[in-house]
């Protein structure tokens, strides 16, 4: 099985308004997608509607070979959302506690963190350097720390399909940069399928394998280079500004 | 009058045994009701037993039976509202505590008025509870924590994020549906303890207590539990040597729980 993800004739709607369009695409093994679009293109919407959160109007997903209302291998799927914005700051949970949440999808009744899953969790903040931040509550930290938790989060189960939704948006330059480092590791050591949603179309080119542009209907979906060349894309973005987004891959 | 003697008499021990198993309850269901704003569904469910009390009364059956499915009911009524009527949480609890204080009323009214063993269960009488109903608080007791156990993290992640824990594979429609009928029955086991009208801070009081001072999330559900438990015992005690209502004075001390635990909160930050 090569495709992960397979979206045929995708359709949703708020009330009676468009947001998704006729989306069709397929995501393989090994792929690093970069997501990009305007505000309210639909992008985290997708995302949403692709794991379950959201019913679509119409259309088929298959995940991991399954139709998406009859998956059940969460342990597969990492996801980190958009909304860390909205967590509670009084919210009385340590940073391990809530690294331990994301080991529940490989759990059965009853679902128990057991000595062996402290370790791993373990493992996943000396990974990304925050070792010491493990007896914190999670509402004390700043927001790129919150970012880094989250994270490791997603990642604590190995998965082989990372979803994330902006997940940069509260990280200095520096972090920023290993963040993506991290997940150039992931994608290359370990064939970890990636789809990432952002606004910076410059950085995510230096590492994303394709790049998807939405605007309620996919414009474009292919590789950085194939971005570059696009007539569609110089239309839509200006060729100036297509340039400069192409040269900062360089 | 000696201390100790108070602890020899049979009602006094009745009354310490159930307090304390329904103060676990509230307080471990209070703290994720709370963080997820759903502080007022326990005074909600209060009033809709107010109906189901009164309907037990009504029928000559004894009311904790009326009174459980009724408030079950009701709950699973509020949890549809929210979720397929899209209406706000307050609002669901409002609209259906309001019918089920119209109800208590009407049957209250048919029944030629109020009487003593109504306001009884509006006010609680903690010292008047029988052998039978502390056994019933002790098994419902037992019942919900188990749940609780079993299906804390899928509570803990529900009440986290519950869009993460819905792609953490965890069933939060089946997760919300139990952790309503569990309130259900800790608020229909609360009645006789503090009343209708005071369950809700047998329910909240001890959860904002410990969010002032808890490192942790088991930690707050510990915090919550041992000053919930102090607060029963304390309250029993002082309101048997100063002969006043035993419901209000647990309020109270968990009233004063609160403002310790403010207080030292505000040292510790300084």
């Amino acid at each position: 099985m090569d495709d992960i993800i397979k979206v045929s004739g995708l359709s949703f709607k708020y009330d009676s308004i468009d947001v998704l369009k006729n989306i069709s695409f397929n995501l393989k093994v090994g792929d690093y997608v970069g997501l990009v679009g305007y505000n309210g293109s639909g992008k985290s919407t997708l995302i949403k509607v692709i794991l379950g959160l959201l019913k679509p109007y119409s259309g088929n997903i298959i995940l991991f070979g399954k139709p998406q209302e009859k998956f059940n291998l969460w342990n597969k799927i990492g996801y980190m959302p958009q909304n860390i914005s909205l967590l509670n700051p009084v919210f009385p949970a340590t940073v391990e506690e809530v690294i331990s949440l994301g080991l529940l999808s490989a759990k059965k009744f009853p679902k128990i963190i057991t000595n062996a899953d402290k370790k791993i969790i373990d493992g996943a903040l000396d990974y990304l350097g925050i070792a010491d931040l493990k007896k914190q509550l999670i509402g004390n930290l700043s927001g790129g720390q919150q970012q880094k938790i989250f994270l490791a989060r997603a990642l604590i189960t190995k998965p082989e399909l990372l979803i994330l939704d902006e997940p940069s948006n509260a990280l200095d330059s520096t972090s920023r940069e290993q963040f993506y480092m991290i997940l150039d590791e992931l994608n290359k050591k370990n064939k970890t399928s990636i789809i990432l949603i952002t606004h910076d179309v410059g950085q995510i080119g230096k590492y994303a394998s394709k790049l998807m542009y939405l605007e309620q209907s996919i414009l474009f979906y292919g590789s950085f280079l194939d971005f570059c060349n696009s007539d569609k894309m110089s239309k839509l973005f200006g060729t100036d500004s297509q340039h400069i987004i192409c040269h900062q891959h360089d | 009058m000696n201390f100790i003697t108070i602890f020899q008499y049979g009602f006094i021990q009745r009354a310490i045994i159930t307090g304390i198993f329904v103060a676990l309850l509230c307080s471990t269901l209070g703290l994720f009701l709370v963080l997820r704003r759903l502080s007022l569904i326990g005074d909600g469910l209060a009033h809709i037993s107010f109906g189901g009390v009164a309907l037990g009364l009504f029928l000559g059956v004894f009311p904790i039976y009326t009174a459980i499915p009724i408030v079950i009911i009701g709950a699973l009524i509020i949890l549809a509202l929210m979720d397929k009527i899209k209406i706000y949480g307050d609002a669901a609890i409002g609209v259906i505590s309001s019918v089920g204080i119209a109800g208590g009323v009407i049957l209250a009214g048919i029944s030629n008025g109020f009487n003593v063993d109504l306001l009884s269960y509006l006010f609680g009488n903690i010292l008047a509870i029988s052998t039978g109903e502390m056994y019933l608080s002790i098994v419902l007791s037992v019942v919900v924590l188990l749940a609780i156990s079993f299906f804390y993290y899928d509570l803990f992640s529900i009440t986290f994020n519950e869009e993460y824990a819905r792609v953490a594979g965890v069933r939060v429609k089946v997760i919300n549906v139990m952790l309503v009928v569990l309130t259900a029955i800790t608020v229909v086991l609360s009645i006789r303890v503090v009343g209708i009208m005071l369950i809700s801070a047998f329910i909240i009081l001890p959860s904002v207590t410990a969010l002032q001072i808890a490192k942790g999330f088991k930690s707050a559900i510990i915090v919550s539990t041992i000053t919930s438990v102090i607060a029963v015992i304390l309250g029993i005690i002082v309101s048997f040597i100063l002969n006043i209502p035993t419901g209000a004075m647990i309020v109270v001390v968990n009233f004063i729980f609160l403002l310790f635990a403010i207080g030292y909160k505000k040292i510790a930050s300084r």
